[in-house]
């Protein structure tokens, strides 16, 4: 089983530096249109977003449960008020926390 | 749209370090919670350490480990830790500029900073210079944070038990939308990220997990047509919250241009 581990964990960590490795190696080898750039610029926002949503209300294949959605969900709504970055934070884990304290998953 | 207070760029830099600072609390006390959880799984000490660090991703490890913890094989670990991995691709692209102009043992030490967080720090700022600073000082803090937060677990780190306890697993989705929504001013980005969201979510009971966030790059066509927009100084999409010297006299936004 040790050596499958060592083995796995090698690779993961050979793969996933590929993928880190292969923006910036094939940038620096072309030069992109304005355009391009800016398609560029909206797939990470898209990304990202996709990323906020299934991390807020998924977990697994199924529902993330009400403590974690409400959290992000107030964090979000000081994020929108632009309060500081700081309290957007904190309000999100301690909506999420209070919730759990409560009873509510 | 414009904040009332003039922020001076050394205070807007305070606040970046001190925001970047917070995150790296934070996950240093999620790499507690992995070291710990993967030891109490009965996987070996070094793996959780080493994991973290030639691996470095939270969410890829928290999958590799709970799939190996439950009987699984290291194989099926392995493809889903990849799998989740494959959107530092395209975050890959999108800050090649911070990477780029520097020589290759800075572009690999670089790349391998390249996490969720990092990237949306980055994007969220509007000059070359800070957003250099904000990837370097994001990803080098977070670095450096989450493996002492795994050693420390891994060592005993059953004092700060489940992070879910004090909200965590919320406060990681906050900052990723913190950092993102200045970005989300323009129409098209607005359109196409809802159109992503629908479709990871959609897809996310059904599929195997990374695979949904990779099909909500999909989305992008739904932000159709883009305007050519202001000049560019960076690939990033400008935030336009903060007043600043340097910006475009007159941005252009895709909702008022039409």
């Amino acid at each position: 089983m040790n050596t499958g581990l060592v083995a796995a964990t090698a690779v993961l960590g050979a793969g996933t530096f590929a993928f880190r490795l292969a923006g910036p190696a094939l940038r620096s080898r072309t030069t992109l249109s304005a355009r391009v750039e800016q398609l560029m610029s909206t797939a990470v926002v898209v990304l990202l977003a996709a990323l906020v949503a299934t991390s807020a209300l998924t977990e697994g294949h199924g529902f993330s449960g009400v403590a974690r959605t409400a959290g992000v969900a107030v964090g979000g709504l000081f994020a929108w008020r632009r309060a500081p970055f700081v309290v957007v934070v904190l309000a999100a884990a301690v909506t999420a926390a209070a919730l759990r304290l409560l009873g509510t998953d | 749209m414009i904040r009332s207070i003039w922020r001076t760029p050394d205070k807007d830099l305070t606040d970046l370090l001190r925001d970047i600072a917070l995150v790296c609390v934070a996950d240093a006390l999620v790499g507690v919670s992995f070291g710990a959880i993967a030891v109490g799984l009965g996987l070996p000490l070094w793996l959780p350490m080493v994991m973290s660090l030639v691996v470095f991703a939270g969410a890829a490890q928290f999958l590799f480990i709970g799939i190996v913890g439950a009987g699984g094989s290291p194989l099926a670990a392995l493809a889903a830790g990849l799998l989740v991995n494959v959107r530092h691709v395209p975050f890959g692209f999108a800050v090649a500029d911070v990477l780029t102009g520097t020589g290759w043992p800075r572009r690999l030490a670089g790349s391998h900073l390249m996490v969720d967080e990092t990237v949306a720090f980055t994007l969220a700022q509007h000059t070359p210079a800070r957003r250099r600073t904000a990837y370097w000082a994001c990803g080098a803090g977070l670095f450096t944070a989450w493996n002492l937060g795994v050693v420390a677990g891994a060592f005993g780190g059953r004092a700060v038990g489940d992070t879910d306890a004090f909200g965590l697993d919320a406060a990681f989705p906050a900052v990723l939308l913190a950092l993102l929504l200045p970005s989300l001013d323009r129409v098209g980005s607005r359109r196409a990220a809802s159109a992503g969201v629908a479709i990871a979510l959609a897809t996310t009971p059904f599929l195997p997990a990374g695979l949904p966030v990779l099909l909500a790059l999909a989305g992008v066509a739904a932000g159709f047509p883009y305007d050519a927009g202001p000049a560019r100084r960076g690939p990033g999409p400008h935030a336009h919250d903060h007043p600043h010297q340097d910006r475009p006299p007159n941005p252009v936004h895709e909702g008022t241009s039409r």
